[in-house]
């Protein structure tokens, strides 16, 4: 499993693992916010069986990369990292997780508030549920 | 040449990941789209849309770009990550 702060990969990740990195990267560290995205079993009406997740490699790993770049100029946090799975993924694993580290709450809320809204709007991932009605490609990223 | 590269809804309407092709430097995307959307209707429907990004070398481009040999042109539909 890989060990940087910017991963996409198939393999799960430890969440507690994740956050004990970010906390000990800086003894200035007082506060950590994470996200932590699952795969839900029900969208727009439609029951979902499966997921499945398709990236651009090199191309995503850049964005998140920058997403997190950024994150670390325009707010007050000390260390950011994002993980997203990808391949076929059931219901209820894990599928994307952010952990943000700051010396206070509010930086870390608001960046990592940021990062999620940034990752679902710049990084090149598709995603395809399966439900009884056939394959559907989601569009949109509420 | 150029690779061009197709992934998600447009891999599965076009039948295929990737199509290497022949283009005279200092075409434009504009051009080159022109050619594509004929051999594959799947992309004309979602450039008509407005919903397909372009990136060369991995970077998202105006349509006024110029090409380059060895230039690699993916087709992105809309993200969904997250």
């Amino acid at each position: 499993m890989g060990q940087g702060n910017i991963r996409i990969q198939t393999e799960d990740f430890s969440i507690e693992d994740e956050t004990v990195r970010v906390r000990e990267s800086s003894r200035r560290i007082g506060g950590i916010v994470s996200f932590l995205g699952t795969a839900r079993d029900f969208s727009k009406g439609q029951e979902i069986h499966k997921i499945d997740f398709e990236h651009y490699p090199g191309m995503a790993e850049k964005r998140l990369a920058e997403i997190r770049e950024q994150a670390l100029q325009d707010y007050d946090i000390i260390e950011v990292t994002i993980i997203h799975r990808v391949g076929e993924r059931s219901i209820g694993e894990n599928i994307v997780l952010i952990v943000v580290g700051a010396e206070h709450r509010q930086d870390a809320f608001r960046a990592c508030s940021w990062c999620i809204d940034e990752l679902k709007r710049i990084t090149p991932i598709w995603k395809k549920e399966t439900t009884p009605k056939g394959v559907v490609w989601v569009e949109e990223h509420p | 040449m150029v690779n061009l590269k197709f992934f998600a809804v447009l891999k599965h309407l076009i039948g295929k990941s990737e199509l290497s092709l022949d283009v005279e430097k200092g075409t434009s995307l504009e051009e080159l789209l022109e050619k594509l959307v004929k051999d594959l209707p799947p992309l004309k429907e979602g450039l008509q849309e407005g919903k397909i990004l372009i990136s060369v070398n991995q970077e998202v481009v105006e349509r006024s770009y110029l090409i380059n040999d060895g230039d690699e042109i993916a087709f992105l539909p809309p993200f969904a990550g997250g």
